[in-house]
């Protein structure tokens, strides 16, 4: 029996070696991942003060803070926002009740998730060409545009999701009643698909919320406070990447206060979003 | 006791039925739009791009030098491609195995107690914005990296030896092999999410059996989950490659931003999107029509990377 000892103890000893390394791996990973948080806490919370919230961005050397970014950064996601919601729910709509088996439908549900992890760059060079250019200014209408594009595909995607949880008596009844299939859509499967959008929606809003290349050539940036989103605006992410790359360190200070604004709150909105993924049990 | 004939008609039509065509068209136009989104990505980008390609020709692809100079203008993209090719690969080599350790350790063998918080931290660590990675890169590994891993590597190459060329470059931090570093730390939350979730759809029967027939825990993940969502992993895989291929945020913080060939793993270097994202703003004319050229190749890249991806994942997890 002295081979099927030794297969036991080089079983016994790979099987260790496997453990060690998921283990080993994961606890790498896990700090890794903790430092992020760590550094970008501390910094952050350094570079925290009122004027953050009151001030518009400075010239190095000046005391200043970021509501113009704030400001430009809520802006132009509640427009993308917007255009991605009308689009998104409408175009997910269809796959879910109109497209079917078709061939089209399945083209679109393919491309959508294509579009879905896009390279968001592209997404900004797009929008460049399309309303950049031709009307000869950097505008903030033109960011949300950008912001729209990254935001719909998520949209899509969750609302035909949860539109295709709805049982088929559900519309089979409504119908039966002697409503129109619009009718029956929007006033029987969107209310009760409406937790799943929302949280579809609140994802989406996180994830475009972060985005800094897209708005790059878009909306470029703007040292002033502006509500016109017809010309350049500022952005939290652009002004991050500005600021982080030069020398000043009250600039720097700036930028990873902004980081930690950021990723807070991407973080709280996914919370909100699980939490509300959570309540009808998928 | 006659019944109106139209009265009939006019109760049976349910109220509202005109407007059935016109929702049912808004709906098809809207996911007509992501349809024309897409195409229109592609249309725009040959477009704006074409005059870089029609002046090059097969050089602007295999060409090594990258100059705006407007006396002797030349753009060639071999650096950036490669760079962008050799970065990501780096990231998914570092990636992959620790993305894979993480999963197996939360599907087999971590403490019940602590598989949802560890869970839900990896999830919620895959939505954190880029910028973030790429500032963290900057400020505080890019020192850390210059100091304990470039210089000691450095001198420790013995001169003479291929170590010597691979570990070249300068010490300050920046570079190939550490923006690889930085974009392996950015994907691997994804991809570890992405397959625990694959992960955990092998039904609990499949896993038990193979227990049953005494395999341990290794060969259970490696001989029988692991094959059962096999396509699914790849897939994952492929689009965490397809973000790393696209990322730009992290990389432009610190791969050092320098055009042509990569001479060493720590020499500077730049990506397709590093590139675009930082000369787009000042370009114009056959600069910026190159630096769509450029955002054309990639689009083709990252479509074929994403478009494998989804038809292995397809109908296998939601990303």
């Amino acid at each position: 029996m002295a081979v099927s000892a030794r297969l036991v103890a080089t079983r016994r000893l790979s099987n260790l070696v496997f453990v060690a390394f998921c283990g080993v791996v994961t606890a790498i990973a896990l700090t890794a991942l903790a430092l992020i948080l760590y550094s970008l806490v501390t910094q952050g919370i350094g570079g925290m003060n009122l004027d953050i919230f009151t001030k518009s961005t400075p010239a190095a050397g000046t005391p200043g803070g970021l509501i113009n970014a704030i400001v430009g950064s809520i802006m132009m996601s509640v427009v993308g926002m917007f255009i991605a919601l009308l689009i998104g729910i409408l175009a997910g709509t269809w796959l879910a009740e109109y497209a079917g088996e078709s061939r089209f439908g399945a083209v679109v549900r393919f491309l959508n998730d294509v579009l879905l992890s896009a390279p968001s760059i592209l997404i900004g060079l797009f929008v460049y060409e399309i309303l950049v250019f031709p009307f000869k200014t950097f505008s903030g209408f033109a960011g949300g545009v950008a912001l729209a594009m990254l935001a719909a595909p998520v949209i899509t995607r969750t609302t035909e999701d949860v539109l295709k949880l709805q049982p088929i008596a559900l519309r089979e009844s409504g119908v039966a009643l002697g409503s129109p299939v619009w009718h029956v859509i929007r006033n029987i499967l969107w209310r009760g698909a409406t937790s799943g959008i929302l949280t579809g929606a609140l994802l989406a809003f996180a994830r475009i919320s972060g985005e800094t290349a897209p708005l790059l050539f878009t909306a470029l940036n703007n040292q002033f406070f502006s509500w016109d989103m017809a010309h350049p605006m500022s952005s939290l992410p652009v002004v991050i990447f500005q600021d982080a790359l030069t020398p000043y360190p009250d600039l720097n200070r700036l930028a990873w206060a902004g980081a930690l604004l950021i990723a807070g709150s991407v973080l709280g909105v996914t919370i909100i979003a699980r939490a509300f993924a959570k309540e009808p049990k998928r | 006791m006659s019944i109106e004939l139209n009265a009939v008609r006019r109760r049976s039509t349910p109220h509202g039925f005109a407007f059935e065509p016109i929702f049912e068209g808004l709906c098809f136009g809207a996911a007509t739009m992501l349809l024309i989104a897409l195409g229109g990505v592609l249309v725009a980008l040959t477009i704006g791009g074409w005059p870089a390609f029609s002046k090059f020709g097969l050089d602007f692809i295999t060409g090594v030098t990258w100059d705006p100079n407007p006396e002797h203008e030349v753009y060639g993209a071999a650096g950036p491609i490669v760079g962008t090719l050799l970065t990501s690969a780096l990231a998914l080599l570092m990636a992959l195995p620790v993305a894979g350790g993480v999963a197996f350790f939360l599907v087999e063998l971590c403490p019940t107690f602590l598989r949802r918080p560890i869970g839900t931290a990896v999830e919620l660590l895959a939505g954190i914005p880029s910028i973030v990675y790429g500032m963290w890169g900057l400020f505080v590994f890019a020192p850390f990296f210059a100091s304990h891993v470039e210089t000691p590597l450095m001198s420790a190459a013995p001169a003479g030896s291929i170590w010597e060329t691979v570990f070249s470059g300068i010490p300050n931090g920046s570079g190939i092999l550490a923006a690889s570093i930085i974009l392996a730390i950015m994907i691997l939350p994804f991809m570890a999410a992405t397959l625990r979730e694959l992960l955990s759809t092998v039904p609990a029967q499949v896993r038990e059996s193979a227990y049953g027939l005494g395999a341990t825990t290794g060969e259970v993940v490696m001989k029988v989950t692991l094959p059962y969502v096999q396509r699914g992993a790849i897939g994952a895989v492929m689009l965490g490659l397809g973000r790393a291929l696209g990322e730009t945020m992290a990389v432009t913080f610190i791969i050092g931003n320098s055009h042509g060939f990569p001479k060493g793993m720590f020499d500077s270097g730049s990506t397709i999107a590093s590139t675009i994202a930082n000369e787009f703003n000042e370009a114009s004319g056959l600069q910026s029509s190159s630096l769509i050229a450029l955002g054309l190749l990639l689009f083709v890249i990252t479509f074929i990377v994403l478009a494998l991806a989804r038809l292995l994942l397809r109908n296998q997890v939601k990303a």
